[in-house]
């Protein structure tokens, strides 16, 4: 099995940084270059949109993945993957309260409480706020591990928010959300099922202890 | 980065040379048209094929005509797709010849047209028109079409007619589209009578001075400059005069979001987003959106007294 060394692990860090800033390179180069269609601004907030998604549904894969491989290395990538998708949010949500609306406040809260798609958005941008601000050891130090895991799990509403975001903004043709839905369905459903199944688990081996807290138990813990 | 490369200019506003050459020759042709110089007969009809017969219309507007490549590379067309870049993509397997246009229903002449004999009834004319999507963005599209009134007027709508009907062509072996149920085929259009007799109403057979592309609506379109872009129904096959107001295409498909009137409106929100601004294809900032898209002198007179918001 592929377990890297330290020096490995920094390679791989490095590769999937400059991975994760692939599609934002690609939208500069190509409003540089004009070959972003007739309505570049449109077609620049909607890649930041699907590429915060995206990085949203990377990030909850990252678990079941290293469940199902045993590959327990790949825990090392979420955190910057969730802040990658965190990244892209405000990206996308910065093109919208500044190429959309120039900084319009009116409009901007008239829009937040009018309208069902862009009021879910920016929930989901809000409960990402502190799962960015506790992405670091100091953090998850200063939370314990139970109450930081206890607080990202906020990442799996923001999920349902965020494809909830996109499925309401489609005018017509939803095959796009739907498979989003699909996806975080699957990622969200395979974690329902192996916590029912450690329930079970736990239940049936041994009644008279006190059990556990439900849930899989990762330790959470600052690295040295 | 994102916010440098975002200047006051984006690249795409810039008119590529080739347009405005295009543009020059074409005003050429037409002013020679007004002079009475022979026209060319509109026959072998390929897309991109110089259209040579236009009368200049004092409806057009002075703006700057949005770039040829935008005009016909970003369009709604959901009978060849749904992202804006399918039409263009896709609609090279529409056959626009042959081609009948019917007018029928409620008309002392019904009559189904050739199409390339409909289109020499009347001169065709050019209308620089602006072009407001319920999406929020804009385009100014220099037209070539005939007045709908010119052709209504020859069929002679009975006393009972009150609305016009469009109906587009929907054929699943030609338009890949049509094969997926997310509109109620064929696509249905409406106007009230005196909406289909106003003199900006068009039917539009060509743009730019040449043969209308296939994913603008070929071979035959409706243009209501007025009203959502979604009310000009592209590839016409059909033309009915009825006594109750048709539903549209999309009143079946999302009644709370589209009306049957479809006016311009800054002050009447679509349900999921403002319609009080608008970017014009091509610019950075956006532009406040005017009632009835600019049009009003035109046509605010057919709604006096009523609610808009209501007849939205």
């Amino acid at each position: 099995m592929f377990n890297p060394s330290a020096r490995q692990l920094s390679v791989l860090k490095v590769i999937t940084f400059a991975l994760c800033l692939a599609p934002l390179a690609r939208l500069v180069w190509g409003a540089l270059d004009d070959t972003l269609g007739a309505n570049p601004i449109e077609f620049i907030t909607r890649s930041l949109g699907t590429w915060a998604l995206n990085f949203l549904l990377i990030t909850l894969t990252v678990s079941p993945l290293r469940k199902l491989s045993g590959w327990n290395w790949l825990l090392r990538l979420r955190r910057m993957l969730g802040l990658f998708a965190f990244f892209y949010v405000v990206l996308h949500l910065t093109t919208y309260l500044w190429l959309d609306q120039f900084f319009d406040l009116q409009a901007i809260a008239k829009d937040i409480l009018k309208r069902p798609f862009i009021t879910v958005g920016m929930s989901a941008f809000v409960l990402l706020i502190p799962l960015a601000l506790t992405s670091n050891n100091a953090m998850i130090k200063r939370l314990g591990g139970k109450r930081w895991q206890k607080l990202h799990r906020a990442v799996y509403a923001i999920g349902i928010l965020g494809v909830l975001h996109y499925w309401w903004m489609v005018k017509l043709d939803t095959t796009l959300p739907q498979v989003y839905a699909v996806l975080l369905a699957l990622l969200l459903g395979i974690r329902a099922i192996w916590r029912e199944q450690e329930r079970r688990r736990q239940l049936a081996g041994n009644s008279s202890l006190p059990s556990k807290p439900h849930g899989k138990n990762i330790p959470i813990t600052a690295k040295q | 980065m994102l916010i440098r490369s975002s200047s006051d200019i984006v690249p795409s506003e810039i008119t590529p040379r080739g347009v405005f050459e295009r543009r020059r020759e074409f005003l050429k042709t037409a002013s020679g048209a007004a002079l009475g110089v022979a026209l060319q007969p509109l026959s072998a009809a390929i897309a991109g094929e110089k259209l040579a017969a236009a009368v200049k219309s004092p409806y057009s507007t002075l703006e700057t005509p949005t770039p040829y490549k935008d005009v016909t590379g970003y369009n709604n067309f959901y009978e060849f797709g749904t992202d804006k870049t399918d039409p263009a993509q896709n609609a090279h397997t529409l056959k626009t010849r042959p081609w009948t246009v019917s007018i029928e229903g409620m008309v002392k002449h019904p009559r189904t047209y050739a199409i390339d004999d409909l289109i020499k009834l009347f001169p065709l004319e050019e209308r620089i028109y602006r072009m407001r999507c319920v999406e929020g963005w804009s385009m100014v599209i220099p037209w070539l079409g005939l007045p709908l009134a010119s052709l209504l007027k020859q069929a002679e709508p009975l006393g009972s007619a009150k609305y016009v009907e469009f109906i587009s062509a929907a054929d699943p072996k030609t338009m890949p589209g049509v094969s997926r149920r997310l509109l109620d085929w064929p696509y249905v259009e409406g106007l009230r009578l005196d909406e289909a007799l106003n003199p900006l109403t068009l039917l539009a057979a060509g743009l730019y001075g040449e043969v209308l592309p296939n994913q603008n609506g070929a071979p035959l379109r409706l243009v209501t400059p007025w009203k959502y872009g979604f009310k000009g129904a592209k590839s016409l096959v059909k033309i009915r005069l009825v006594d109750s107001e048709p539903r549209t295409a999309w009143m079946k498909a999302a009644p709370s979001e589209y009306g049957f009137y479809s006016n311009v409106n800054p002050a009447v929100d679509h349900p999921r987003w403002s319609q009080a601004t608008e970017r014009r294809i091509g610019e950075f900032f956006k532009r406040k959106t005017l009632p009835f898209n600019g049009y009003g002198d035109q046509v605010a007179q057919m709604y006096a007294g009523m609610d808009l918001k209501k007849f939205f």
